[in-house]
Order: structure tokens, then sequence, then C-alpha cells
């Protein structure tokens, strides 16, 4: 166990390094400067470009350049080009934004696809596992902005409710319980949008998980031996098909910043992914480099924390 | 069996000749196709999108097209679906060609129709070329890992490799002498010193000229953690970061998505070819002297060709979505020509005035990606040698 840790944080301490690596060169080497974002502009002088350039290590080599990135990076103190703010900062301000997100969307997720899932392979073969089959398709293929605009259609149309930013622009000081509903109402269509994806997976995963399951010997001995249906299913099955579910918790944590981009823009939801998004328009590079780095950190922390849950609750594994 | 009986009657009874599968898979494949609906609902709409999106090249593109998509006409603008136009406002030229607006038209009265059958050619030639090239990535890179993956990699090819690609580094950010020269250089140094490995890690040597030519990596390892890296990064994002530095251009999005879907396919033909490997019909080829290209071309890859083609057409639909998302945020192909993502993106300021500029390529879109994708899966089932009947 613990050599298997060791061996695999020294792996994807080369992988990151590895990543690092090519993102900052994707980034610096596509064509196209930063300093010349705005040429029409008449403030932007030669020598403001080449203050701009010094100021940002832009006439160093590369090598350099990435080292004095990742020197600030990890002492905290890259800034932005576009307003000098602190990146770390900005990032942790919008973290908090697309943290509802995560944590709605999260638990929609999780709440309705096992149910689903559950159903279906129970009642395998049936109009409803042919229904859910179906729908399932149906929000894995719907792409997410015209889904979007379906649901803003339906939901302005017929509940009069608004439903883009965090809050009604100009609501004022409202009592706390206007405020809460007015955050719900708001929250609810950009959370439900993130989760139809997973829910339409994760439905699926459970379906088939929950089909292998019930084909074994022990569940047929289960019927066999006369105990009631419901317990074959939710006692003897049920709690053998979620072992491989426990090693999702960790494949979760990617999405912290994974963050919908075009929900995130239709719904002018100030998140991390519209950040992301400006940020590439900018030019920033210090924004882009360091949501990838943190998303990079994410993901093999991820793969991390499910490998270790998977060899702790099934110890047929050893890794 | 009693059709052959009655067909040929002088034919010697079913015991005593060889015995051949009845039917050709093909015909097998086929019949098992017809019996799931849905899939079979996929691959009609499949054929549709085909024909709509070469009607779309050949009908839209040209000095004088039959449908023009960037005809404009204020005075026109946002009509419904099937209304007639108003004909003593237009020039003869400018009315539609089928008499009347079938899907209405946009914000500068151009005709959706014309412009879906526009982009419908863009959303084909996305999904089937990015795939492509993310398959071809991925067949060669599983396959070299699968097959050759116990080769080690000398810590002087990694170096000469590191080199290569340094100098591919510097050719693309404009220094092409040196880059041509460094390239150039490592290519040839791993093509020079690659059979005489042995003899140079002597035990004669000092330690560290033997490190330096020590076998170091597998080249599996290497290649399953390039993927590694690969799926570090968040793919779309990845996509939206170099489509926008690059400039806009359909050819580029297409080489973006294929470049950074590739990693599912290598790891199935990874671990396709490590299983065939090990199978008989392999080592007898070997035994028999045949070559490694031909054991790989004739003998492994039909073999393995299963899953990547179910994979390559859930793929295409990805690609279809991961392009209308691009021309939904404006980053897709440049503004005259029409994409279904981009047709939705100028409709959504009219969103209540006007839906049919919503509907109208949302639905196509998720008609086509839920085609592919129901085909795909059909297509599982069918490759699938546990659900093939046994007669």
């Amino acid at each position: 166990m613990l050599s298997f840790i060791g061996r695999s944080v020294v792996q994807k301490l080369v992988t990151l390094f590895f990543v690092s690596i090519v993102s900052f060169l994707v980034i610096h080497l596509a064509p196209g400067k930063p300093s010349q974002v705005d040429p029409l502009n008449p403030k932007f002088t030669p020598e403001m470009v080449e203050r701009f350039r010094k100021e940002f290590h832009l006439d160093r080599p590369l090598h350099v350049q990435y080292a004095l990135y990742y020197r600030d990076l990890f002492s905290g103190k890259t800034i932005s080009w576009k307003d000098n703010q602190p990146v770390l900062k900005k990032i942790a301000e919008r973290f908090l934004n697309s943290l509802w997100l995560f944590i709605v969307g999260t638990i929609l997720t999780w709440t309705l696809s096992f149910p689903l899932g559950i159903r279906a392979a129970i009642a395998r073969g049936g109009w409803y596992d042919r229904s859910t089959t179906f729908l399932s398709y149906f929000l894995i293929s719907i792409p997410g902005f015209f889904f979007a605009y379906l649901l803003i259609i339906v939901v302005v149309n017929s509940l009069h409710v608004p439903v883009i930013g965090m809050n009604t622009f100009g609501i004022g000081d409202p009592p706390w319980y206007r405020a809460l509903m007015d955050r719900v109402w708001h929250l609810l269509l950009p959370s439900v949008l993130g989760a139809t994806g997973g829910i339409a997976i994760l439905s699926r995963y459970v379906r088939s998980q929950m089909l292998e399951v019930e084909g074994q010997d022990y569940v047929r001995t289960a019927r066999a031996k006369g105990v009631p249906e419901e317990q074959v299913h939710y006692k003897h099955a049920l709690r053998n098909a979620l072992l491989p579910f426990v090693t999702m918790f960790g494949l979760v944590l990617p999405g912290l910043i994974g963050g919908s981009v075009i929900i995130e823009s239709i719904f002018s939801w100030p998140g991390l992914g519209r950040m992301a998004y400006e940020a590439i328009l900018a030019r920033d590079y210090p924004v882009i480099l360091t949501i990838n780095f943190i998303s990079a950190v994410l993901v093999l922390a991820g793969t991390f924390i499910s490998d270790v849950l998977y060899m702790i609750v099934d110890p047929r594994i050893r890794l | 069996m009693t059709e052959h009986k009655e067909a040929y009657p002088d034919r010697p009874k079913e015991m005593e000749r060889p015995l051949v599968p009845k039917g050709s898979r093909l015909k097998e494949a086929w019949l098992l196709f017809r019996r799931n609906r849905l899939a079979f609902v996929g691959l009609v709409i499949f054929c549709l999108f085909f024909l709509l999106a070469f009607a779309g090249r050949i009908l839209t593109y040209g000095t004088k097209p039959v449908f023009n998509p960037a005809q404009v006409r204020l005075q026109e603008k946002l009509r419904p679906p099937l209304s007639l136009p108003k004909l003593e406002t237009l020039r003869t030229d400018e009315v539609p060609r089928l008499g009347r607006y079938l899907f209405g038209t946009d914000h500068l009265g151009r005709d959706v129709l014309a412009r879906m059958m526009q982009g419908a050619w863009v959303s084909l030639t996305v999904g089937f070329v990015s795939v492509g090239i993310a398959v071809v990535i991925g067949i060669v890179l599983g396959g070299v890992a699968g097959y050759f993956g116990q080769h080690l990699v000398r810590v002087d090819q990694i170096l000469c490799g590191l080199l290569v690609l340094l100098g591919l580094g510097l050719l693309g950010a404009g220094n092409a002498l040196w880059g041509t020269i460094l390239g150039l250089g490592g290519i040839l140094t791993i093509a020079l010193t690659r059979k005489k490995g042995r003899k140079r890690g002597g035990p004669s040597r000092p330690w560290w000229v033997r490190f330096f030519f020590a076998g170091f990596l597998s080249v599996d390892t290497l290649i399953m953690r390039l993927v590694d890296i690969m799926l570090c990064f968040p793919s779309f994002f990845l996509i939206l970061t170099v489509v926008a530095l690059l400039p806009p251009s359909i050819y580029n999005i297409m080489i973006v998505i294929g470049l950074t879907s590739w990693e599912g396919t290598a790891r199935f033909v990874r671990a396709e070819f490590l299983s065939l490997r090990e199978l008989d019909f392999v080592t007898a080829a070997r035994a028999l002297g045949v070559s490694n290209g031909r054991i790989i071309f004739r003998h492994m890859i039909p073999n393995a060709v299963g899953p990547v083609l179910v994979s390559a057409t859930i793929g295409i639909a990805t690609a279809i979505l991961t392009e209308a998302g691009l021309s939904f945020l404006g980053l897709g192909v440049p503004p005259p020509d029409a994409t279904w993502g981009n047709i939705l993106a100028d409709g959504k300021d009219y969103i209540f005035d006007a839906p049919w500029l919503t509907f109208v390529p949302g639905v196509a879109i998720l008609l086509v990606v839920l085609s592919f994708n129901l085909f795909g899966e059909g297509l599982r089932d069918i490759l699938n040698p546990k659900l093939r009947r046994r007669s």
C-alpha cells in the first residue's frame, strides 16, 4: 500500500511536470502575441509594448519565461496581465461562484441517476427500461446550449421567474427569504444543465453494473432460498453493485474547475469557466496557465484518490 | 438448410461437406441490426444527414448557387417557417428556390433552409475528418504500444527525441534554420544508432556511458504516459484555447479536435493488441516468417477494428457537438459561412420572437448526434460475439 502510494505520487508529479511544459509551449508557440491584442488602440505605442514586454518578461527566452512563471505560481505572486490583479485571488473569487453550481449539480446527478439506473436494471427490457435508455441517449446528444434555451423558454414563459445571472438585477435589499428564493431560481437552470450529461451517463453505468451483479451466483442463491424479491435487489445485489461507484467520488474532483464555459456564458454566471473563456480571448496567459495547472492537479489527485479508495473498499485489488 | 437443398438438390448432405457459416457475416449483422430498432432509426437518420450534407455542398457553393445561403433580404427578416415571400418586394433572383421559406428567415432575411444545408456539410466534414485524424493517431500509437511495447527505449534515443521536439518547436516559433538542424539531427541520430546499441553499452565503459545507452523505459510506458499527460487537460478548454489562439478556419478546428481526442482509441487498440499478440494465429503467422508489418495490418488490425469503429462513431457525435459549441461561442468558422452552431448563436437574441432560429438548428444537431450515438451503440451490439446467433 505505502509503496503503491509512493510510486504513484512520483509518477503523478512527473506527469504534472510534463503537463506544465506542454501547456506552456502550446500557449507560447501559438501564433499571435499578447502584446498584439489591440493594435488599433492609439494608446498602444511601441514604447508601451516594449515596456509591457519587459514587465512580463516576454523579451526573455522561453525556458526563462517558463521558470519565472512557475516560480511566481508557487510563491503565489502571479498577476493577471489584463488588470494586474493577483491570479490566485481572482480564481478564488470565481471559484466560490462555481462551487454553488458544482455542489447542486453533483447532488442532482448522484441522487437522480441511482434510482433511475436501479429501476431500469430491475425492469430490464420493460417499457421503463427502454424509455430511460432512450432518454439517456437523448440527454447525451442534446447540445447544452440548445437545451439551455429550451429550458429558458419554458421557465420564463410559464413560471415568470428571472434566470439570468446570479441575482435579479436591482433587487435591492430584500428580506432573507426572498433573497434565498431568488438565488435558488437563478441556480436551478445552470445546475440542472450541468447535471444532465452526468445523469445520463451515470444512470447507464448504474444499470449495467446492477445487471452484472444480478447475474451472479450469489443473487441466484439468495432467490433460490426464498429471500423476498425486494431484499434480493436492494440487499444482495445493490450493495455489491455500489462498489465501483465509491471510486467515482475521486473522479468528480476535476469537475470542480471544469465549469462549463458555454452554460456559464449563456446564464452570465460569473464562474470559473467564463473567466477562463474571457482570459483566452484576452490572451491573459497567466490566468489560462494557472487554471490549466490547477485542473491538471485536480485530475491527477482525482485518479489517485479513486485508486486508493478502490484499494480500501475492495480487498481483491492489489495494485 | 432447407433452402440449400431446394436450390441445389444434387449437393451432398449437410454433414458430408465442410461446414461453412450459413449466410455471410454481413447478412447476419444486418439481421441483428434490424432487430435493434433504435439503432436502425439511427442509421436511417445518419443516411439522410449524409444526403443532406452532400446536397448542401453541391447546391449552396459556387458563384451562382441553387440555394443561396448568403442572400440578404432586409425587408423579409424574421419570417416564420413555411411563410410565403412577398413577391412584389423581391428581385427575381432573391425569391427563395422552393417558393416559400421552409424554415423561415433570420434577422438579415437569409433563408434558414439554405444556411442549414451549408452548415450540414461543415458538421459532416468536421465530424469525419477530426475523428479520422484521431483514429489514425490512436491506431498508430496504440498499435506501437501494444505490439512493440516491450522494447526498451534507450536514454540517448529519448534525448534525441526531445531534440526533435525542440526542433519542431523552434520551427513553429519561426526559427527555421536551428529548427531544421535540430530536428533532422535528432531523427538521423536515432535512425543511425538504432541497431548498434549493444556494443556500446559493454561493461568496459564508465558507468555514465553505460547509463547513456542503457534501456530506460519501455515503449509502452512512454506512450501510455503520453496518454496520461493528454488526459490531464480538460479537453473542451484545451480546444477552446488553441482555436482562439489560431487564425479562424474550419481546418484548424478539425485538426485541433483530432489532436485532442485520440487517447481513447489508443487505449482500446493497445488493449486489443496486447491480447491478440498472445493468440495462436499470430504465433502461427510469426512462425511462418510473416513480417511484422503484415502481421499488424493483415492479421491484427482487422481483428481489433470493432471497438475502434464503435468509439469512432460516438467520437463523430462528440466532435459535431464540440464544433457546434465552438461556433456558438463565436470561435468557429468565420461569419459569412453558416454552421449549425452559429445559426443558433445568431438566433439567440430573438429567442422569444423567432424561436425557429433556435429550434431548427438545435433539433438538427440533436437528431444527428443522437443518430450517431444510437448507431454506435447498435454497432457495439452487432460486433459483440456473445449476442450473435449460434445456429
